[in-house]
């Protein structure tokens, strides 16, 4: 195909000559060539495009624990539910916590259950609730990485600005590069290189990712969400792949800088402190959390309104390789529980209740593998 | 009328309840049957009957290009025309809310009979009930139908086979996207509404134009992955569409692209989806693009040997990846 | 749990912007973005610009399809230094 300034290159082409490139470099290797990516959204892409069915079988693509919903832990859902149980309360939450289980139940049966749960698009639409509702106490659920943790500060510097006083976070939010540092550390954990979180690189930069050339010779590629755009981060890991090098890159340019969004930066770290904190199947991780600032804590319902809640140890749940799949040791499909017990409509691990969720992808797309005679 | 908002009394028979009915419900959508105000309507049908009936809860009550009325009106003539029927006498059942502003409900009650009148159909019988204050969302509405089955039409999932075309009627989503933008503070330009129209006189002219239809669907909730997976799985055939050929308005997809919603989930209330024996395909297409409902007619996809009662969808580079089944309840996603 | 999308600014009324994708428009706050313009494409995640997106795609895909063809590479280029290296620079642009 012919191209020149003024024609782009169609994604199919392109996506067909980046497939090639990427088989033509790893397939002297000789084996397989396995890269994890760490953002849910990325997981979620590579299934709706149907890349893994694309790429050359030496190409394994491992999901790593880049969903905040699955990381999430039961005793944060059981104080969420425990909290909108309250009559006063109000809880606002973005959509996809409404079917995590807790350890007994879910956001959504406390909603059936006359819990008055709100689902919201944005932090700033629990700000409007709370002054809607001045006798109620709102709480939004904070969870999610660096991209989200600024929304939900900048949230509740907006609230103070404001003088609302009802206005609550109940806090979960997570780091990602203190987990990628646990994955490695655990020699179990087998990858060649990573596809790094676009935007959580938005808000971090992609500097935050140095470590792992620096520390661990493992080359990473910030990249975006389009096909071709995780085609083309895969491209340029097989390249570094091939030559042993490691670097990290940035094929995200177009909203990913070295230093990442400072406001936004200022905003997170101005109301927030990183706290060590635990992440379903992973276990505690050293400075992984967020926690609200002592000067914040006015608005920390946990601090205001602390609660007790007895997390149920769950029989099925003791089954349950979350842990092993979020670190991607094993694919979901060598979990006992998988698509037989545990299944969307039910789901035990959290892994399979998030749309984004490792275990949910690989059920609802068949594993990738959907080759219906083509 | 002496009253502004509906009260506990008007639905408990007696004056208030007879007031309501003289002033308000027989004045919008009165006919010669309904007049007869017995318990029951007598009608006049014969040879091969369809029924069905649903029930409709929707917020907002009001939407741009429609309301709870229209959707119950259309919905359960667009059901009955699913299986072949044309729609001829409906019941209508509401369920009101104390404190439901009667303006409102006039307004509904207009939106049924202008739905109705579309449709060439007649409201034979109803009744009407009040929940306290709190109980319910203003107003719920339950119809069911009655329709002659057209002749020689065998309209059944078991007559899929491998090797048919899928045709939808025309843009996808624009139902719930509608819906959605007013839940979630989304502007949409004007030209973007409710689709929900009566699809009975389209369905009317395409099986005047071809027998050769096996199975027809309104996708409404959970759409056209919801749809093509139950006939799918109840065929035992596999379906595979092209989402190159998917008609999605570009305002849709914003919406979509905003929300975190796919189109093939989106409900539609003026939509059907068929399956038809691929020699028939040009007739069938060419008979619904001359109708105004229809005028979007296009082909998806074809139904397959492979893949079994799954629904498989080719990406535009190339690859092909499952259409699961929704689970239900559209929120918006930020993940 | 980063869904994010590319969207225009087309009006800004102090901290909050109106901004459009497809035809159809929504608010977004501008305090994690306070530099944004009318007229900027933005990337919006849960309510809030979070960053001014750089249209280079047709040349950026130009000069990928050339390189995967034998050219020199071009793109992608901006490769992270290490610490080291990028402390260098910085004394260097500091005129140390």
């Amino acid at each position: 195909m012919e191209t020149n300034e003024t024609h782009k290159v169609s994604d199919r082409a392109l996506a067909g000559k980046l497939v090639e490139e990427i088989d033509r470099l790893t397939r002297p290797l000789g084996r397989k060539v396995r890269y994890m990516e760490v953002c849910g959204t990325h997981t979620v892409s590579i299934f709706r495009a149907g890349l893994r069915q694309l790429l050359p079988p030496q190409i394994e693509l491992v999901s790593g624990p880049g969903c905040p919903v699955c990381v999430t832990p039961d005793s944060y859902m059981d104080k969420a539910i425990a909290y909108a149980k309250e009559l006063d309360t109000i809880i606002a939450t973005f959509g996809d916590m409404l079917k995590v289980p807790g350890s007994e139940s879910s956001l959504s049966e406390a909603m059936a259950a006359g819990a008055d749960i709100r689902v919201v698009y944005s932090p700033l639409d629990s700000l409007k609730i709370a002054k809607e509702n001045p006798n109620k106490t709102v709480i939004f659920l904070a969870v999610g990485f660096e991209t989200t943790a600024p929304t939900a500060a900048a949230a509740v510097i907006a609230a103070k600005r404001a003088g609302l006083k009802n206005l609550f976070m109940l806090s979960a939010q997570k780091l990602i590069p203190p987990a990628m540092k646990l994955l490695l550390d655990d020699e179990r954990t087998n990858v060649d290189g990573f596809l790094l979180p676009g935007h959580v690189a938005v808000v971090t930069g992609s500097d935050a990712f140095l470590f792992l050339a620096r520390d661990y010779h493992k080359p990473g590629v910030v990249a975006g969400f389009e096909a071709v755009e995780i085609l083309r981060a895969i491209y340029r890991l097989a390249q570094m792949t091939t030559a042993g090098e490691a670097r990290v890159e940035n094929e995200y340019d177009k909203v990913v800088s070295r230093e990442g969004n400072g406001a936004a930066q200022r905003a997170m770290y101005d109301v927030y402190e990183a706290v060590d904190t635990p992440w379903r199947g992973l276990g505690d991780i050293p400075a992984s959390g967020l926690r609200m600032r002592d000067e914040w804590q006015s608005f920390d319902i946990e601090r205001v309104r602390p609660i007790e809640v007895n997390v149920k140890p769950n029989k099925a749940k003791s089954l349950c390789r979350c842990g092993e799949v979020l670190k991607g040791q094993i694919v979901p499909q060598e979990c006992p529980l998988f698509a037989k017990a545990c299944v969307p409509e039910h789901a035990i691990g959290p892994c399979m209740v998030s749309v984004e969720g490792v275990c949910a992808a690989h059920y609802k797309y068949g594993g990738g593998k959907f080759k219906y005679g083509a | 009328m002496a009253h502004d908002v509906i009260e506990m009394a008007h639905g408990a028979g007696g004056r208030m309840g007879g007031e309501l009915m003289r002033e308000v419900i027989f004045p919008a959508i009165g006919n010669d049957i309904l007049a007869e105000m017995h318990d029951g309507a007598h009608v006049n049908v014969s040879g091969n009957i369809a029924m069905t009936t649903d029930s409709y809860v929707v917020k907002p009550i009001f939407f741009r290009g429609g309301s709870i009325g229209r959707l119950a009106v259309c919905g359960t003539v667009n059901d009955l025309a699913m299986t072949g029927a044309m729609a001829r006498y409906l019941t209508l059942a509401l369920i009101l809310e104390e404190g439901f502003p009667i303006d409102e409900l006039r307004r509904v009650l207009a939106d049924v009979r202008k739905a109705a009148d579309e449709a060439d159909v007649k409201i034979v019988t109803g009744d009407t009930k009040v929940v306290g204050r709190g109980a319910g969302d203003g107003i719920y509405i339950n119809t069911a139908g009655v329709g002659d089955i057209v002749d020689g039409a065998d309209i059944a999932p078991k007559n899929i086979r491998a090797g048919m075309d899928i045709i939808v009627s025309g843009y996808l989503g624009d139902h719930a996207a509608t819906i959605m933008a007013a839940r979630h503070g989304i502007s949409l330009p004007e030209s973007i509404k409710t689709d929900a129209a009566p699809l009975k006189s389209l369905v009317a002219s395409m099986l005047a134009t071809s027998k050769n239809i096996a199975v027809m669907r309104d996708p409404t909730r959970g759409g056209v992955a919801a749809v093509l997976n139950e006939l799918a799985g109840q065929a035992g055939v596999g379906m595979l569409i092209d989402e190159d050929k998917l008609p999605v308005r570009e305002e849709v997809r914003g919406v979509c692209d905003l929300l975190g919603f796919d189109p093939l989930n989106l409900a539609n209330e003026g939509k059907l989806i068929a399956i038809v024996k691929r020699e028939d395909t040009e007739k069938i297409l060419a008979a619904m693009r001359n109708h105004p409902l229809g005028e979007h007619a296009t082909v998806i996809g074809t139904t397959t040997k492979e893949g079994a009662g799954e629904v498989g969808l080719r990406t535009p580079l190339g690859s092909i990846r499952m259409v699961e089944m929704p689970m239900g309840g559209l929120v918006p996603r930020i993940c | 749990m980063c869904l994010a999308v590319p969207v225009k600014v087309i009006a800004i009324n102090d901290e909050l912007a109106t901004v459009e994708v497809r035809g159809v428009t929504r608010e977004a706050s501008l305090m994690l973005l306070p530099e944004a313009k009318v007229g900027d494409y933005v990337l919006v995640h849960a309510g809030f610009a979070m960053q001014i997106v750089t249209e280079n795609d047709v040349r950026e895909t130009n000069e990928l399809w050339a390189e995967m063809n034998g050219a020199e590479r071009t793109v992608g280029a901006i490769e992270a230094l290490n610490e080291d290296e990028r402390r260098t620079i910085e004394r260097l642009r500091a005129g140390k």
